[in-house]
């Protein structure tokens, strides 16, 4: 808990470091869609290159690495994919957007966001394991 | 300078997701499945992220400008829409299938491993979907009106 706690911690700090310093929301989806689709994609590709060192450093350090589920369906896994991306698209915003960034700033949108994906999740997470019993 | 505070940011956005455990998609799921096994962790993640950005945003918002740029880029819309309530719906439903979101997936390049060779590339043709269908829509609206140029900034809320 302690672990979860303290990364919390820093990832709300990388978000008011890159908000006070370059003026912009650490938005994870929305940085992806500017490395996509816009102009100037400089400053994407640097924030999502340090996202993956930050990470390698984390396990370099001797973090543990996550465990991939074997009896997981791929095909599953792919539409879960192509909805979260299509979906933080649309709502411009994902989990550091509108939850770690926007619940930050106060932002009705955001919370009502949040309130939506969390709720959603709870609802898909119980039909996917306890109707479908897919683990 | 931007450049390196954007690296730097991710940086210590990249290890803190790390480090959280929440790039270990079980764990997100143990979060969101009240019925099984229930494991508070997302809970402490977010709880302590939102600490720190809701008193450091306060001031930061309070200043005139970023240090090294020109103005903040924060969008400004404050009415609630359906593409909000769909998108976060259709989000819901792949994190909750899944247990990943766009950070640990984009994390997970550190340690890849199948799940991630078929979750990304998935969530990327997912943006390209939107940016098909709706990208080029948001352009003429930007072009067509100048004053919507903040609220359809990609970004929150």
């Amino acid at each position: 808990m302690l672990n979860a706690l303290l990364g919390g911690v820093l990832i709300g700090s990388a978000a008011a470091l890159f908000l006070w310093l370059n003026g912009r929301i650490a938005g994870v989806s929305s940085v992806i869609t500017n490395l996509l689709f816009s102009k100037d994609r400089l400053w994407s590709a640097l924030f999502i290159t340090g996202i993956v060192a930050g990470a390698a450093l984390f396990y370099a350090l001797g973090g543990s690495t996550p465990t991939p589920r074997s009896n997981f369906p791929a095909w599953l896994l792919a539409l879960a994919g192509v909805s979260v991306g299509f979906g933080t698209a649309l709502a411009r915003g994902c989990t550091s957007g509108h939850g770690v960034c926007g619940l930050g700033r106060l932002s009705p949108r955001s919370l009502v966001a949040t309130l939506t994906f969390l709720s959603v999740g709870l609802l898909t997470t119980f039909v996917v394991r306890h109707i479908l019993g897919v683990i | 300078m931007t450049k390196i505070v954007a690296l730097i940011s991710g940086l210590i956005f990249g290890f803190g997701l790390a480090l959280s455990g929440m790039t270990h998609p079980e764990k997100v799921l143990g979060f969101l499945d009240v019925a099984g096994q229930w494991d508070p962790s997302l809970l402490f993640v977010l709880g302590g992220a939102v600490t720190v950005t809701v008193i450091s945003f306060r001031v930061i918002l309070k200043l005139r400008a970023p240090v090294f740029a020109a103005a903040f880029l924060v969008s400004e819309a404050v009415s609630l829409d359906w593409p909000l309530l769909i998108g976060s719906s259709l989000f819901g439903a792949g994190w909750g299938i899944s247990g990943y979101c766009p950070g640990p997936a984009v994390a997970l390049l550190a340690a890849p491993n199948w799940e991630l060779w078929v979750f990304l590339p998935a969530m990327l043709l997912g943006y390209g979907l939107h940016w098909y269908f709706f990208g080029r829509l948001a352009q003429v609206d930007q072009a067509g009106v100048i004053d919507n140029l903040k609220s359809e900034l990609p970004g929150c809320g």
